[in-house]
């Protein structure tokens, strides 16, 4: 019993940070309809920033804090200069672009930073907390609660605030959305920083546990995305519940079946779900438009 | 009409291809334009998937993985001709591709990519796993296609790249004439009538799913083939060739260059092959570069390079 | 108006281009691909900085027999299919007289044959004995095979008494080659695998695997081949869990780096079998190797900022292999370089004391692995 508790604590700390990865996906979807493959490089971003503030001398929380708000300048300089110029492309184009831009930034840390492993102290130390027999790291509780508190924040934006509902407006239809006197440069804008934020702050929590360099951003999207598709894009619930899925299915078919075969394991667990439900577990239904 | 009609730009390749050859100056350019042709044949298939039929794919890479472990292991061990084993991947890719494109096609835009991204990795995943067999992540031999041998003995002496950037050339003016007539064809019009609506498209009777089925089926066979000719190419083969970015760089070739023609997708295999060739004089710079170039054709060529240009020219000239 | 300024760009990329493209006057090319970028920049990021800093040293020098050193880097970023083509443009159009890389087994497989028909030396920096076994004539290769790493280790086990392990292998080349290698010859020491588990390389939690393994009973100790980040997080997971038997790693990992990723309290007590470069200042006086792995450490610590790694030591024991056969051929025809690389003798670098011949195109054996423990954060020689 104490192993199945121990696969169950690894899959949850796993599925936080995929969650957290996939929650940064959401808000650039609901505003855009573009899947940001450049989303992993926020990760790294704030990973690497943080890393390298705080070997200057910067205490960790501001050091975080300064990674954050770089990556969501970053973030906004992608909409400014890539994104905003190519309104109107196709959205196989849009995907290109910014799996340029991840190639960009990826090249660009590469020169700034270097390419050497880096993590950082964990929060509140390393003593393992037992808990009937098995171990989990008290960093994986932050990134626990931070999955939970994103998401948390997310909901409350979409559901609760005008600007919230303004993205959902502007990603269902632009003109009207300007019609009705929506700013959609702004919530563009918006949207592009707030997912770099929530990218950046996903890294500052999960570098302790899984370590960070400049190459660390298209395996965390790929498995965010696939998280995110699994629960349903653009939908919070959907990011948090896919990414807190895919990490205990790894872990179970780790520790029960076979370590070789458990990303394979999570993706026909993502293909026989979508062929069920292909809109995913909480995806929004959507019709053709003739 | 995009460009204009099929015999001119079957006619455009053939003379590039078999005039280009008079400006190289070493035969590494021949091993260059080899990995074109290989890499434009895996794209011409995705033309007819994103170009024709409006799919899209990120994990076309498996297909080319299946052609070319194909090329390695049905040698050894089913003793069968090199090539026929290349028949043979690509007999098992389309069958593949029948039975995994039912389910996914029903899927849409980024529900269809993760899916077929989760299928790429799949066989990536049991490519570099399954060590006994298929040598692991370090990859193991292809035996010699043992053409050039038989070329020489009726007095055609080729090097190595000479015969390989020659042969693979052919092959690619072969699917690009396959897939232009394709276009032409009722099947290619039923294609595009699909890309353009689906309902619209099924309520004229054009029964959509079979349509995205053989789109589906004959891009598997084209990426199939693909890495046959790569692993044949290399005599040596590791599962990259099946690998996420490898599908990734199908994909981006395609769009680049514009995935609406033929000779735009091939172009957009030129030009991505031959980008890491030249930008190694960037040194560190490379990678930056790399994405700058993407992301500013995107921008500013947002259906691709070819179709714009010619569209500027056109533009112009009226 | 934008579409001419794209023109005006792509024009100005080309014409940059090709005046860079234009031959520089050599003297004597050296030709490298190495994984610069992608999943083995751990490993060939090192090398490259190793190759360029070294040229440039010999090059103020004087250079070798009076002629400079001209190297020609290439990035494969890890991927054997364009590995081919930068040897392809090496040999063809660059025309090199000698190449050093291959930074992983796949890219080094992958680009012997273009080496073997040019007939041009190829000195290769990964693990796997594949590359050298059977000696093919223009092929060599400067760290110890992964197999020589397991025998090291499975003796250091045999000495404590272990004779049932439990094996958790990165799935990415480095692991699954070491893994392959150790399995083919733990029988001859007596030792059995109870436990056979792997992780991706860029897996964050490994606790599921280690739980099995902790749970099988039998087990007296763990090995871990890989490198990267995945090891540091096993030895941080191992700790987790208290699993509270004998951890060894591989020579993947045998870095400082290594031991601060881990966190000095994970990494207590962790073995890995290692080169003397690690160890530089705590080697008596008497060492052979003393003054080449500290000359090589300091310069590179000071060139670099970074901490030296193994990897880097592969790229300058080679360099300096060639350098050395360079000079007593006193030629820098292919064929010449390559009989004199054959002809290496007692050359010291940073792995052991090379001695090839035309059987041993590697000539390192089992001693110049030394076996290290983390005490304290640091390394100590346990032999």
């Amino acid at each position: 019993m104490p192993e199945l508790l121990q696969f169950l604590l690894s899959g949850i700390t796993v599925g936080a940070v995929y969650a957290l990865v996939a929650l940064g996906f959401t808000i650039i979807y609901n505003a855009s309809d573009v899947v940001n493959f450049a989303q992993g490089e926020f990760v790294m971003l704030g990973g690497m920033i943080t890393f390298f503030a705080h070997a200057a001398g910067l205490p960790l929380p501001l050091a975080a804090l300064i990674a954050i708000i770089a990556t969501a300048g970053i973030g906004v300089a992608l909409n400014k200069l890539a994104i905003e110029p190519a309104r109107g492309a196709p959205v196989v184009s849009l995907i290109i672009i910014t799996i340029g831009a991840s190639i960009f930034i990826r090249g660009a840390t590469q020169l700034v930073f270097d390419k050497q492993i880096h993590r950082f102290p964990a929060f509140s130390g390393d003593q393992p907390i037992l808990i009937g027999g098995a171990t989990i790291l008290p960093q994986s509780l932050w990134v626990i609660a931070g999955a939970l508190a994103v998401f948390f924040c997310l909901w409350l934006f979409f559901t609760r605030t005008l600007i919230g509902r303004a993205v959902l407006a502007t990603a269902n239809n632009r003109i009207a959305a300007q019609l009705v006197g929506i700013n959609t440069n702004y919530v563009m804008t918006l949207s592009f920083a707030m997912s770099a934020a929530i990218g950046a702050l996903a890294g500052v929590l999960v570098t302790p546990i899984t370590l960070t360099s400049y190459d660390v951003g298209l395996a965390l999207a790929l498995k965010g995305f696939a998280a995110a598709m699994l629960g349903g894009m653009g939908n919070p619930k959907g990011a948090l519940v896919g990414g807190l899925l895919l990490g205990i299915l790894e872990a179970m078919t780790a520790g029960y079946i076979s370590s070789q075969y458990k990303d394979a394991a999570a993706f026909v667990v993502i293909l026989a779900v979508l062929f069920a439900m292909p809109q995913g577990l909480f995806g929004r239904k959507s019709t053709d438009r003739v | 009409m995009r460009l204009s009609s099929k015999t001119t730009t079957l006619l455009i390749l053939a003379a590039v291809i078999a005039i280009a050859p008079v400006f190289f100056p070493s035969s590494y350019y021949f091993r260059v334009g080899s990995l074109i042709f290989v890499n434009g044949l895996a794209v011409t298939g995705l033309v007819i998937l994103i170009g024709y039929a409006g799919q899209i794919s990120l994990g076309h890479a498996g297909f080319a993985g299946i052609g070319a472990y194909a090329c390695a292991l049905a040698p050894v061990h089913l003793g069968l001709h090199p090539a026929l084993a290349a028949v043979l991947g690509a007999a098992l890719s389309a069958a593949i591709a029948f039975l995994v494109g039912r389910p996914i096609l029903r899927l849409k835009g980024y529900y269809l990519a993760v899916a077929s991204l989760g299928f790429g990795i799949l066989v990536s995943m049991v490519l570099s796993n399954e060590a006994q067999l298929t040598g692991g992540p370090d990859g193991m031999a292809v035996p010699e296609l043992g053409l050039r041998a038989v070329l020489k003995a009726i007095g055609i002496d080729l090097s190595n790249t000479e015969f390989w950037y020659a042969f693979s050339g052919l092959v690619l003016v072969i699917g690009a004439w396959l897939a232009l007539n394709l276009y032409h064809s009722p099947t290619g019009r039923a294609l595009r009538a699909l890309h353009g609506s689906e309902v619209a498209a099924r309520t004229v009777g054009v029964d959509v799913a079979h349509y995205k089925l053989v789109a589906f089926v004959l891009s598997a066979v084209y990426a199939s083939v693909s890495g046959s000719l790569l692993a044949l190419q290399n005599k040596f083969i590791t599962p990259d060739v099946a690998g996420f970015m490898h599908s990734i760089e199908m994909v981006t070739m395609a769009v680049l260059g514009g995935a609406g023609s033929v000779l735009g997708a091939i172009l957009g295999a030129a030009i991505l092959t031959t980008l890491p060739q030249v930008l190694t004089v960037f040194q560190e710079y490379e990678q930056l570069m790399l994405g700058l170039v993407m992301m500013l054709v995107m921008i500013f060529m947002r259906e691709g390079l070819l179709p714009s240009i010619t569209r500027r020219i056109r533009g112009r000239a009226e | 108006m934008k579409f001419s300024l794209t023109t005006t760009a792509l024009a100005g990329t080309l014409a940059l281009v090709l005046g860079f493209a234009a031959p520089a006057l050599a003297d004597i090319k050296i030709g490298a691909t190495l994984s610069e970028t992608g999943p083995a920049s751990f490993l060939g990021d090192p090398e490259a900085k190793t190759l360029k800093m070294l040229v440039e040293e010999i090059n103020a020098a004087g250079g070798v027999n009076g002629e400079k050193i001209d190297l020609i880097v290439y990035d494969d970023g890890g991927d054997p299919n364009k590995a081919r083509t930068f040897a392809t443009r090496l040999v063809e159009d660059d025309e090199v007289v000698a190449v050093i890389g291959g930074t992983t087994t796949g890219t080094s497989m992958a680009i012997i044959p273009v080496f073997e028909d040019a007939e041009i030396p190829f000195i290769s920096l990964a693990g796997a004995i594949e590359i050298i076994d059977p000696v093919r004539p223009f092929t060599f290769k400067t760290p110890h095979t992964d197999r020589m790493a397991c025998a090291k280790i499975f003796e250091d086990m045999k000495k404590a008494g272990i004779g049932k392990i439990g094996l958790i292998s990165g799935s990415d080349g480095f692991g699954a080659s070491m893994r392959k290698q150790c399995l083919e010859i733990i029988g001859d020491y007596g030792i059995e695998v109870l436990a056979d588990e792997t992780y991706g390389p860029t897996d964050a939690d490994m606790t599921p695997q280690l739980t099995n393994i902790k749970g099988k009973d039998g087990v007296q100790a763990v090995l871990n081949p890989g490198f990267g980040q995945g090891p540091a997080i096993v030895t941080r997971n191992y700790a987790q869990l208290a699993v509270g038997l004998p951890l060894y790693q591989s020579h993947g990992v045998a870095s400082d780096g290594f031991i601060e990723l881990a966190g000095a309290e994970a990494a207590e007590g962790v073995r890995l079998p290692g080169t003397a470069l690690l160890v530089a200042s705590l080697l008596p006086e008497s060492d052979p190797q003393r003054a080449v792995v500290v000359a090589y450490k300091d310069a590179y610590e000071k060139a670099t900022g970074k901490p030296v790694s193994t990897f880097g030591g592969y790229a300058h024991d080679a360099l300096r292999i060639l350098v050395d056969a360079i000079t007593r051929a006193g030629s820098t025809e292919p064929s010449a370089i390559r009989d004199a690389i054959e002809g290496t003798s007692g050359l010291v670098g940073t792995t052991g004391t090379v001695t090839m011949t035309a059987e041993d195109h590697l000539g390192l054996d089992l001693s110049a692995f030394r076996m290290l423990q983390i005490e304290k954060g640091g390394w100590k020689i346990v032999e």
